[in-house]
């Protein structure tokens, strides 16, 4: 029964499958996997803005949006049919082909990452041999969107928003990228399906998750800092720093292409911790082994509203950095952290089990960390600051 | 150590979030169309027109002097002068507004119309949830939707509205004292002073 439930998706999908005629079952196949997440990940954004527009509130002792049906819950139709019905602004000198086709492609490409997320067991669009590169090979893609959409808008707080957003998602991409490397060499594959697979064994009730071991706990911090970057969330926001750049690339966007922005920022964020949850929390693997009877899309999307919870946590908490402070940060600690976690998943891999792995990883983690922080602390005051005027 | 101050930060937003579900205190906002805040006494917004008694047409203190017509900065009110006179609370014969139309769209609160008034015939309204469908015609308000009556601008304005009471009071019993002297002039006693700069005086 409960592998009935647990598998209630895919079997159903095989039953519609064995309806059409055997030409078009490849097709539909393939339809009956895209469809679902084109549509259900658009319906969790929605939730997910609502979420966080009263999870802010609350963080700032206000009820939030709480007119619109009961507690609000309505808000994002409300907030849908107003983008739709706004009028679409396209500035006259603006290139319009390109100014249309950078939300179109920055919504496909984010699209594109979940074609490789195991959301449940067996349940993954595509099971590539190289699922992990693909994923990221898309994800910079939104790189490209980035820019057109800062170039073809033909406004300069458009061009330097996007240049920002170029600058940090690219220095971000590669800790991202150099912290999920552990876990590859780990599981020695590059497929999400069998990165996941490894980890869903236990011992005794803990479950084989990377990030229950030093490199994969200071892959995740890493991977998670990086993943706050490259999905433009505060507090690394600064592409949209309405401050400075009015709203960054998107400044010259209205209506429902500003609409299809918003989404795809939203969609990044899921799918980045679909990946981060694929790779070191064990997929839709249960955290403790008593607690595999509950199906496993259901704690893969458990997994992803807690991270999204942290996202909107962290959003609540920190302000924008200043740009050297961001770059600072990729280069100086990040990159070195993600190098010398890279060598200590290594010593991991030979040593053998035991507590001194244990211990030597630890240090091997919390040593440069500590150093590196202190470096970076160096030569700053950190003190209250008083203002001339103010006070 | 780095990391220190976010995790801080963390607990701290932490602590409100969940704060905000256990005291009410912390929710500061005024949950509006439900809860309101008292008004400030000295609140306005737009002026209206004062009447006494019960019949807005007949106990209308404005005599459309059109003072506030010549002063209104933005020039928001058009009066329209009867041609014909009614007797006012004092019982003498004025002139009444035939139209008297304010376009609040227009009116910038300022209150000058309220200062300059001799007859005290126009206040300040606190009403705010005014909007309207009608962009046009319904925001110029004519004499009947203006006309409130005194004691709406007792309840709105005590303390003001006890100085108004006082000053006309004053009006009227100078205005009898006059009548009285008026009355004692019929007799040969001389005048004590002219009556044109009483008059002048006399708003």
């Amino acid at each position: 029964m409960t592998e009935t439930i647990d598998q209630i998706f895919v079997i159903l999908k095989h039953w519609l499958v064995g309806h059409v005629p055997t030409a078009v079952e490849p097709i539909v196949s393939e339809l009956l996997s895209v469809v679902p997440i084109i549509l259900l990940f658009p319906l969790l954004f929605a939730l997910i803005t609502v979420m966080e527009r009263k999870g802010l509130g609350r963080i700032q002792n206000r009820y939030g949006p709480n007119r619109v049906g009961p507690c609000g819950i309505l808000q994002p139709i409300a907030d849908g049919i107003k983008t739709l019905t706004k009028e679409n602004i396209v500035p006259h000198s603006a290139d319009k082909v390109v100014h249309l086709l950078a939300p179109l492609l920055l919504v496909m490409a984010t699209f594109l990452g979940y074609a490789v997320l195991p959301v449940g067991r067996n349940m993954v669009a595509a099971n590539m041999d190289a699922g992990v590169l693909f994923f990221f090979a898309v994800g910079s893609m939104t790189e490209l969107s980035v820019f057109m959409a800062g170039w073809s808008s033909r406004n300069k707080y458009s061009l330097l928003g996007a240049m920002r957003a170029i600058a940090q998602m690219i220095s971000y991409e590669v800790p991202l990228i150099l912290s999920s490397v552990t876990v590859i060499m780990a599981a020695g594959t590059l497929s999400t399906v069998s990165i996941v697979e490894q980890q869903s064994g236990y011992t005794g009730i803990f479950p084989h998750w990377f990030v229950f071991t030093p490199w994969g706990f200071a892959g995740f911090v890493l991977f998670m800092i990086a993943a706050t970057a490259e999905s433009n969330r505060s507090p690394f926001d600064l592409p949209e720093g309405e401050s400075e750049l009015i709203a960054g690339y998107y400044t010259e966007y209205s209506g429902f292409k500003f609409a299809l922005f918003f989404l795809a920022e939203y969609l990044g964020m899921m799918s980045i911790s679909g990946m981060a949850i694929t790779l070191f929390l064990g997929g839709w693997a249960a955290p403790l082994s008593f607690l595999t009877w509950i199906p496993s899309y259901l704690w893969f999307f458990g997994k992803l509203f807690f991270f999204i919870a942290g996202f909107i946590w962290i959003r609540g908490t920190l302000p924008r950095l200043r740009m050297d402070q961001l770059m600072n940060f990729a280069w100086k600690f990040m990159l070195p952290m993600a190098l010398i976690n890279l060598v200590t998943a290594g010593v991991w891999r030979f040593m053998p089990t035991g507590i001194l792995r244990w211990l030597v990883c630890s240090a091997m983690v919390v040593a440069p960390y500590v150093l590196l922080g202190r470096g970076f602390m160096l030569g700053k005051r950190l003190e209250k600051r008083t203002y001339r005027f103010a006070d | 150590m780095l990391g220190e101050g976010i995790v801080r930060g963390l607990a701290e937003t932490a602590r409100n979030f969940l704060g905000s579900f256990v005291s009410k205190e912390r929710l500061t906002t005024v949950q509006f169309p439900e809860e309101r805040l008292p008004q400030a006494e000295a609140a306005r917004d737009f002026p209206f027109l004062v009447y006494d008694g019960e019949d807005w047409q007949a106990g209308m203190r404005c005599v459309a002097c059109q003072i506030c017509e010549k002063e209104c900065p933005p020039k928001c009110i058009f009066i329209e002068k009867s041609k014909d006179k009614k007797p006012d609370a004092l019982g003498r014969a004025q002139f009444y507004p035939a139209r008297f139309d304010i376009d609040v769209s227009v009116c910038m609160s300022c209150q000058i119309c309220v200062e300059v008034c001799p007859f005290e015939a126009i206040k300040m309204d606190t009403a705010f949830e005014l909007s309207t469908d009608d962009r046009f015609g319904g925001l110029l308000w004519d004499r009947q939707k203006l006309a409130l009556s005194d004691a709406h601008y007792h309840a709105i304005h005590p303390t003001d509205a006890a100085h108004t009471d006082e000053l006309l009071a004053a009006e009227k019993a100078k205005a009898e004292a006059r009548t009285k002297a008026a009355v004692a002039k019929a007799s040969p006693a001389p005048m004590p002073q002219p009556p044109a700069p009483a008059a002048a005086n006399e708003p």
